[in-house]
């Protein structure tokens, strides 16, 4: 045996230190490179949000000088903010990267998805499309910006999440994931989700957004928006999502914390116009991410585990 | 350092400390739940709309006050059995270091989530009972902790509010537990006297533990220094991916983290399996050049000289290498509800480095109850911790477990089904 035991060099000391975001972006590269390296056709699913604009820039630290091993993907579900859908198109193009989406409307045209209602909430309906997308290009792993603070059955989540061949997540059979070696092996028809900011918090997130000084869509920074007040949300007044009878139409200072669809993400009342501000805000937020913004976890305590299971993101 | 060794103080104050990682090992019935609900509840990691949830599912159930255990209840097909299933994360963050807790269930398939915890745990809090004491369960879990490198352990004797507050009951608890972890040899071993349901001792030092005059639990945790432990170990570079742009680009680095020790531009390295030596030209991190990496970094090396290096290779110090190892003896952990495939073949999976192992001997299994050892074992079930002797295809470039984390880890794939069927520890390289 070696001795592989060195003598600390007293004046490394000083280098030594890491932060939590140094600490969380080192790992988030680690498994990025992973998926790189032991996967055949992986995707990262960029939605113009600020958890897959995080992924993107640490992609960039993962394999730049080098393009990205694999294409961006958004599943549309046409109910998008036109200043997200904007940016994203923007990244991309910056990056030089290839941008493939899919949408749920070219599902409704096939049959593949069919809404109770026409203005039903697409966001359960993405599943489909998303599955059909993974079956045309073939893809063995798909990327993405989930994280296990956002809710109850992302906790339980792995790094890297098994799908069966039906695109399906089995929380009672996941693979003991141990130390930083991840099983990647799949049988043909059958894909990994890899969620390698899965130990962020979107504290986490916005003080990286912070350091990194990265761009994301205005609707995250303060600005007037037509609103209306329900269920103690601030509602949208869009195209998709017009005022029900004898509700008032407000015009509120907001930002949005998530911007999903549009007909079930709601902004929260903020001046916020920086991310700094926003740091701020969120250290001493009272309600959580979704909590504060989602209406369709609001469904039921285990909404977020039956869709999950049925292969939502 | 001994067992009672003062653990290192970083520096300032203000300073950002990383992350720290830790397991939480006890069964429901010792408070663990109510632990973590506590520790989450009084950093303010928790929201109202959780806490509402929380008061309410407390009053369906009839409880008078808010259960905090009820923080960390997980999955709909978990409360229906009121058991849980596997391990889960939690998060929390103070001014000086972010937090990640492996949070374990105890039931039948303990052991084998709290190896997959503890694999990545900087220290290990085990929980007493202060009314039960020692009982089998510390002596596992204490163990399981040791056995995975957990340096840091943190004995909390829970309940303390149950048993008067009682100095001397937490001295025998103390006594005792020292009665059997001695052998183990733990580096960092310290008590604390709580009670996770009013809040003692967690992060407030509440009123009913005067006489305790030690740190907070999360005073003691904010302390725990992890970062210079991996720094003082000899350079492990595993390549993850050679980094070629091509297309009017002379580019050529080699990515991966920096799994351990210290590496500077100008310093001589040597690749494996080549054994090619060279020195370190350039350490790039995107558009910046670093002059020196540290354990923990995701960085891309370029070298002085062209070598023939790929995936699954490792950049070590040079004079400090790994062992160049075929065949290995190791303990391992038994991850899979069904015994090892009859050929005893399987995909080992160490570093960045994927290799065919042969299982060639099972040469004891310990019984994680009574720590007795049976020597060659007819078969190995889910939980068994055994002693194997392993032979592989190709070499891999290893430490022993005890040397190195990273280079003395690895866990077992089964090719047909794909599970990850062992976690495996080197002990003979």
């Amino acid at each position: 045996m070696n001795a592989t035991a060195l003598a600390h060099p007293p004046e490394l000391t000083t280098l030594a230190q890491r932060s939590h975001l140094d600490w969380l972006e080192s790992e988030a590269i680690h498994i990025l490179r992973e998926v790189a390296g032991e996967c055949a056709n992986p995707v990262l699913f960029f939605s113009g949000g600020k958890d897959s604009i995080v992924l993107l820039r640490l992609a960039e630290k993962a394999f730049r000088p080098a393009r990205f091993p694999f294409p961006l993907m958004h599943i549309d579900t046409g109910h998008n903010f036109d200043e997200v859908i904007a940016f994203r198109d923007l990244r991309a193009e910056e990056l030089g990267e290839r941008l493939i989406v899919r949408s749920v409307e070219d599902s409704m045209k096939r049959g593949t998805v069919r809404l109770h209602r026409e203005d039903d909430s697409r966001n359960a309906a993405q599943s489909v499309t998303l599955l059909e997308a993974i079956e045309e290009f073939g893809f063995d792993a798909a990327i993405g910006g989930a994280r296990r603070d956002e809710e109850k059955a992302r906790a339980k989540e792995r790094m890297f999440s098994f799908r069966d061949e039906f695109g399906q997540w089995d929380p009672k059979n996941q693979r003991p994931e141990l130390w930083n070696l991840y099983n990647t092996r799949v049988h043909k028809g059958e894909h990994m989700r890899v969620f390698p900011i899965s130990n962020w918090t979107e504290l986490d997130i916005w003080q990286y957004i912070a350091r990194e000084n990265i761009a994301v869509p205005s609707i995250y920074y303060t600005h007037r928006r037509a609103v209306i007040r329900r269920n103690g949300l601030l509602v949208p007044v869009t195209r998709v999502t017009p005022p029900r009878e004898g509700e008032t139409v407000e015009e509120v200072a907001v930002r949005f914390r998530t911007v999903g669809d549009i007909t079930c993400t709601c902004p929260v009342e903020s001046n916020a116009s920086t991310p700094v501000e926003i740091i701020a805000e969120t250290a001493v937020t009272t309600i959580t991410e979704r909590g504060a913004t989602r209406m369709d976890d609001q469904t039921s305590d285990a909404s977020m585990e039956r869709r999950k299971k049925e292969g939502y993101f | 350092m001994g067992m009672f060794g003062e653990l290192p103080h970083a520096g300032a104050d203000t300073a950002d400390l990383g992350v720290l990682r830790f397991i939480t090992a006890g069964s429901v019935d010792d408070g663990k739940s109510t632990l973590i609900g506590r520790l989450l509840h009084d950093t303010k990691a928790i929201f109202e709309d959780q806490l509402a949830a929380v008061t309410r599912a407390s009053t369906k159930r009839g409880q008078d006050s808010v259960d905090l255990s009820l923080l960390t209840d997980g999955l709909e097909a978990e409360r229906e059995q009121g058991i849980t299933i596997d391990v889960a994360y939690r998060y929390f963050a103070t001014p000086r270091r972010k937090f990640i807790i492996a949070d374990t269930p105890g039931h039948e398939q303990y052991t084998r989530n709290m190896v997959t915890g503890a694999s990545t745990a900087d220290a290990a809090i085990i929980l007493i009972d202060a009314r039960k004491g020692v009982l089998t369960q510390t002596r596992r879990h204490t163990y399981i902790a040791h056995l995975l490198g957990v340096k840091h352990v943190i004995v909390a004797i829970n309940k303390m509010d149950l048993v008067e507050h009682s100095q001397t009951v937490f001295d025998d608890i103390r006594a005792s537990f020292l009665g059997f972890a001695m052998d183990l040899d733990i580096p960092d071993l310290r008590f604390i006297p709580m009670s996770a349901l009013r809040g003692d001792m967690v992060v407030d030092r509440g009123e009913g533990l005067s006489w305790y005059s030690g740190e907070t639990l999360l005073q003691l945790l904010e302390s725990i220094n992890v970062a210079y432990t991996a720094d003082a170990l000899a350079a492990r570079f595993p390549v993850q991916l050679v980094v070629r742009p091509g297309a009017g680009s002379d580019f050529r680095g080699y990515a991966g983290r920096l799994e351990s020790g210290v590496l500077s531009v100008g310093d001589s390295v040597v690749a494996l399996p080549s054994g090619r030596n060279t020195t370190i030209k350039e350490i790039v991190f995107l558009d910046k050049k670093m002059p020196v990496a540290v354990a923990g970094d995701s960085v891309t090396l370029v070298l002085a000289d062209e070598i023939d290096i790929s995936r699954g290779d490792i950049i070590a110090a040079s004079a400090h290498e790994p062992r160049v190892a075929k065949k290995i003896g190791a303990r391992i952990c038994w991850l899979s509800t069904d015994p090892p495939n009859a050929a005893g073949r399987f995909v080992l999976k160490h570093t960045t480095r994927s290799v065919k192992a042969k299982l060639a001997s099972v040469n004891d299994r310990m019984d994680i109850n009574t720590f007795v050892r049976q020597p060659l074992p007819a078969s190995l079930a889910m939980n068994d911790i055994a002693h194997v002797t392993l032979s592989l295809a190709q070499p891999i470039f290893a430490d022993t477990y005890a040397m190195n984390r990273i280079t003395g880890s690895f866990i077992l794939i089964d090719e047909a089904t794909n599970q990850t069927v062992a976690a495996g520890m080197i002990e003979q390289t």
